[in-house]
């Protein structure tokens, strides 16, 4: 039976009802009195020195109040980098600086270099367009290889090349594992291109900035997933406002994936411009904007070599990366195809030796950083396509040969090659699990059925583990992170008895406001609905680090569990008061305190009301109140761990791939609200299947976005995708948070373009086409039918 | 959006008048011209909206037997009423877009605007059609004269389009996978006294008539006589979405299709 109640119970998602009325409220709906408007001028081309900007035109156009240049913010910081990652020769990586707008050199096209504030949003516009720029064009910088060959162009003038980084993990491994791959039975080499994706977010970025020159106090009103750090970084870093006199709200926000985690130069410009102005200004992006200037996600050219013994058992892993970071270094670009990326690659499997290589580039393209599994799905997919690969070549069943590699549930703790310490898992219970939920046994009957109208049909399955509940602050410090990564939450407890809830993750799309409110309540046996989540205002909650990397529940419910922990010590306290009974002895079940063997009980309204009404308190033991704060760093990441398979028809007149089936068996550990984590599931699939078959964020030689519509940018629609089979019955639950939870928001976006891609491959390979060995990504039709034909 | 006037004529003379106006364009059902005008790619001085007149309204059947449309009909309106009259139309008009597009867009709109990877050019050449105007009466042969250009003089309006309806005919659309716009759409339709085949998306010269498989299949109503022919893929489209060989492939297959479920 399904619970109706707490965790494990598949609660409706109460923040629908306003989502789904239109009432919910996104930063382009608030407005406010003596509004202006912030459009910017954007470069149109992707590298050119910036001879001149003349403003005077525009200047005096209708209802123009302020103009803005690079001259402007030339004194103030840089948008910081958050994470430092030393090259394999001990040099720091290069952080050119990233300015408020672009200052002498414009690097990629939407780089801004200017901002018109206006009465209104039309003349703002029109504004813009009688700014008149006079560049001198230079090269563009688009491809890696390129790049890092050319000594003459710079991205960055003060780089001797363009390279951000060499990153070799683990340095010392290099030797051995090069030996280890020179000596093996069978080594299988695949290249490969991790297609560049636009995150695509609904609700476009946008930003309002006030000021209030009686009190200097700041607010922003943002499109962010993380308000504290954003406001860590707009005031410390960049624009030097007290951290104390800046208020930061994220409001509704319609969806991040990653995009919105970080600071963005619009959110610095609308405040300097409130201060200029006293009145608040406001910006909200167009759509091409977001293509053009959203960090961008994957980006990787990748060689992986898997060396094995002819049986199957791994030998070695060795992979060489070039990532694109684009022209400017995001907040967390130089983590996620690093430690997000290398500490990975050991995936599921017992495999003695892995080196990991990574040159960070700098490109005249838009900035790219953590997208919906950063560095996981790149891991990922080169390990599980390389494996594919090698099945093939070495006549092994694709199952077969994960599960002889298989690190077995007795080893774990698991020590890999590359760093991390996997706590539980058991990776033959999912793939199982998927085996029966695919129904894979009837896939030749399926097979033979889809020959018969002329389809090629094919099966892929993979494999998938990725490090997520993105945290331990010791750990993350150790491998170059700038910034802590723990979580807080507050728990108040009203006189009568209901709850405020203040965490530190933040929600856009996630469903926290029913999940963290399930975990609360079950904790107390109070109702649901008597406890509201309250999230994103930096003037109400505690200092968090908001929701990405699939840590909200692991780590920011862990803060709320412990806070929450607290409550029920204190209640406890209160109710021994009352009952005149020892503290020890109070029993909470179902919401009512009782005295353990008597029948002399309270209920919980009565306790939290004398809280708040202590007539007769014993003051210097008991203070009144009933509210707590929790900050929770865990010991760990978490490793959510699956098995997904997904069957395919291609069409060998026109090479159109068709999905036919998606089934998913992930292991998440505990779970507190099964629909949500189906629909968690399913988002990160359809992502996966986008990029898989139809996502490409393409630039031509000029440095010119080619996809930068939504005519050309092919987003995943409801008939691309199938019905999908998720099961998350495999449960091992994490052995050092409290809930046992792993984290589910990025599983389906990580272990699922590989299982589309191992499928058409198969299918191909059925058909007869021995020759078709790798199709990367997107798999179009065309690319599909090119290489068809060999 | 820039500013401009904004014109409602009730009447063709009237909408006559307002485009002769400096910078003045027609708007139709505006899928195409109004994110055009939010981009800010186009500044017409006036918008004349051709919406409100009756007269460019509706399907009906001259005593010839030819189906005529109005300019002015919708998209849904044609999937809905030519359903059972000439199916294969209705099929197209009903793969245009998605139902928002389709209960806007107009036949004459986006014939007049011919955008090379469009559906109706191919249904209407592939069609013994007529374009009449408020001036005069255009054969189709002589309409469309390459990518987003047609015989129409600035000013002038399509008041209808006259179909003849064929014996057999079939739609085949291949859709680019971001716009869903055709990459190679072909509209094959077989008359008492020969075979029309009508290509659109693949070509850098927008809609045309594949005379080669016309003749083949004038000859032989069969996929099979298509066999041996191929598209030269000179002229043919090339992007991120598939090669000119590519788009040379699918018109073959697209064709062949076509005729087999005509």
């Amino acid at each position: 039976m399904p619970k109706d109640h707490g965790v494990g119970a598949s609660s409706k998602r109460r923040e629908d009802i306003r989502f789904l009325t239109g009432r919910g409220r996104y930063t382009d709906d608030v407005n406010q009195f003596g509004q202006t408007y912030a459009v910017f001028a954007r470069s149109d081309v992707a590298h050119a020195n910036i001879r001149s900007i003349d403003t005077s035109a525009a200047e005096a156009m209708p209802g123009v109040v302020a103009i803005f240049t690079g001259e402007d913010f030339k004194d103030v910081g840089g948008n910081p980098a958050g994470w430092l990652i030393n090259s394999r020769n001990g040099e720091p990586m290069r952080e050119p600086k990233r300015p408020v707008l672009a200052h002498g050199k414009v690097r990629h096209v939407g780089d801004a270099y200017a901002a018109v504030i206006a009465e209104t949003y039309a003349q703002a516009r029109d504004a813009v367009e009688a700014i008149v720029v006079d560049f001198e064009e230079l090269p563009a910088l688009v491809d890696m290889a390129a790049s890092l060959a050319d000594t003459t162009v710079r991205v960055h003038d003060e780089l001797p090349d363009n390279q951000c980084f060499d990153w070799g993990w683990i340095e010392d491994n290099r030797t051995k594992v090069d030996e280890a791959i020179r000596n093996a039975p069978h080594v299988t080499t695949l290249h490969l291109v991790n297609n560049r994706l636009v995150p695509n977010a609904m609700e476009p970025r946008a930003s309002i900035g006030e000021y209030d020159p009686g009190t200097g106090d700041y607010k922003l009103t943002t499109t962010s997933q993380n308000p504290h750090l954003t406001r860590l970084l707009v005031a410390a870093f960049v624009m030097g406002i007290p951290e104390h006199k800046l208020t930061v709200i994220a409001p509704d926000v319609g969806g991040g994936f990653g995009s919105k985690i970080y600071h963005y130069g619009e959110e610095a410009l609308v405040l300097a411009a409130a201060r200029k102005l006293g009145r608040p200004v406001k910006w909200t992006a167009e759509r091409n904007e977001s293509f053009l200037t959203d960090a961008h996600g994957r980006d990787h050219v990748t060689k992986i070599e898997l060396a094995c013994e002819k049986d199957g058992t791994f030998i070695a892993f060795r992979t060489e990366t070039m990532a694109n970071v684009g022209a400017y270094l995001s907040n967390f670009s130089t983590a996620t195809p690093t430690f997000l990326h290398g500490t990975l690659m050991a995936g599921n499997y017992k495999v003695p030796n892995v080196y990991v290589n990574v040159k960070a580039v700098f490109t005249n393209t838009a900035p790219v950083d953590a997208y919906r599994g950063a560095g996981r799905p790149e891991a990922t997919y080169s390990l599980e396509r390389v494996i594919d690969k090698a099945a093939r070549e070495l006549g092994i069943d694709p199952v077969a040969i994960r599960r002889m590699n298989f690190i077995q549930p007795d080893q774990f703790p698991y020590t890999t090659p590359v760093g991390l310490q996997y706590d539980v898992g058991n990776y033959d219970a999912t793939m199982d699990k998927l085996l029966e939920i695919s129904d894979a046994a009837g896939f030749e009957a399926r097979r033979a059925e889809a020959a018969s109208r002329g389809m090629l049909r094919g099966l892929g399955i993979n494999s998938y583990i990725e490090a997520c509940g993105i945290a331990p602050s010791h750990l993350v410090g150790q491998l170059g992170a700038r910034v802590g990564l723990f979580d807080a939450a507050t728990v108040r407890v009203n006189a009568t008895g209901n709850i405020s809830v203040m965490t530190g993750a933040h929600s856009h799309g996630q469903g926290h406001e029913t999940a963290f409110a399930q975990v609360v309540a079950g904790m107390l046996g109070i109702p649901e609905a008597s406890v509201d989540i309250v999230h994103g205002d930096t003037s109400k909650i505690p200092f968090g680090m908001g929701s990405y990397g699939s840590r909200s529940l692991a780590v920011c419910g862990s803060a709320i569990v412990k806070a929450t922990d607290k409550i029920i010590a204190k209640a406890k306290k209160i109710a021994a008061h009352m009952l005149e009974a020892s503290d020890g002895d109070i029993e909470l079940k179902d919401g009512r305190f009782s005295v353990a063997g008597t029948d002399k009980g309270l209920d919980w309204g009565a306790v939290c009301l004398s809280a708040y009404v202590p007539h007769n308190y014993p003051l210097t033991e008991l203070e009144p109140g009933l509210e707590e704060t929790a900050f929770y760093d865990p010991a760990n990441f978490t490793y959510p761990s699956g098995a997904y398979a997904c069957e395919v028809e291609v069409d060998p007149d026109t090479g159109k791939v068709k999905i036919c089936s998606f089934a998913a068996a992930d292991d998440f550990g505990n779970i507190v609200n099964p629909m949500i984590v189906d629909g968690q599931v399913h988002g990160g699939i359809g992502q996966g299947i986008g990029q898989a078959l139809l996502e490409a964020a393409a630039y031509d030689d000029m440095g010119q976005l080619v996809s930068g519509s939504f005519m050309d940018y092919a987003m995943p629609r409801a008939d691309d995708l199938p019905f999908y089979q998720v099961d998350h019955s495999c449960q091992t639950p994490c052995t050092h948070n409290p809930l046992g939870v792993k984290g589910c928001g990025e599983a389906g976006a990580i272990g699922s373009p590989p299982a589309v891609v191992n499928a058409v491959i198969d299918a191909l390979q059925r058909g007869g086409m021995a020759h078709v060995t790798h199709i990367d990504m997107p798999l179009s039709p065309a690319r599909v039918w090119a290489a068809m034909q060999g | 959006m820039y500013s401009f006037d904004f014109l409602r004529p009730t009447t063709l003379a009237e909408a006559a008048e307002a485009l002769a106006r400096d910078e003045a364009l027609a708007l139709g059902g505006g899928q195409t011209l109004i994110p055009t005008l939010k981009q800010r790619l186009a500044s017409p001085s006036v918008l004349v909206s051709l919406g409100a007149i009756a007269e460019m309204k509706g399907i009906c059947r001259n005593d010839a037997g030819q189906i005529c449309i109005g300019g002015g009909t919708t998209h849904a309106t044609v999937a809905a009423e030519l359903a059972e009259s000439y199916p294969a139309m209705a099929a197209l008009a009903g793969q245009i877009g998605d139902p928002a597009v389709r209960n806007r867009g107009t036949i004459g709109g986006s014939l007049a605007n011919n955008d090379p990877a469009a559906c109706y050019p191919a249904g209407v050449l592939g069609s013994k059609s007529l374009i009449v105007t408020n001036t005069r009466e255009i054969a189709v042969d002589d309409f469309f004269q390459g990518m987003f250009t047609t015989d129409l003089e600035s000013g002038e309006i399509i008041t209808e389009v006259r179909v003849a309806v064929p014996d057999r005919a079939n739609y085949q659309k291949f859709v680019q996978p971001a716009s869903r716009f055709a990459m190679v759409g072909v509209f094959v339709a077989q008359y008492s006294d020969g075979v029309r085949v009508a290509v659109t998306g693949a070509s850098q010269d927008g809609v045309f008539r594949w005379t080669e498989a016309e003749a083949a299949l004038s000859a032989h109503f069969d996929a099979s006589a298509l066999d041996g022919l191929s598209v030269a893929a000179d002229d043919l489209i090339a992007d991120l979405h598939g090669s000119a060989e590519y788009r040379a492939h699918l018109i073959k297959v697209m064709t062949a299709r076509a005729v087999k479920a005509a």
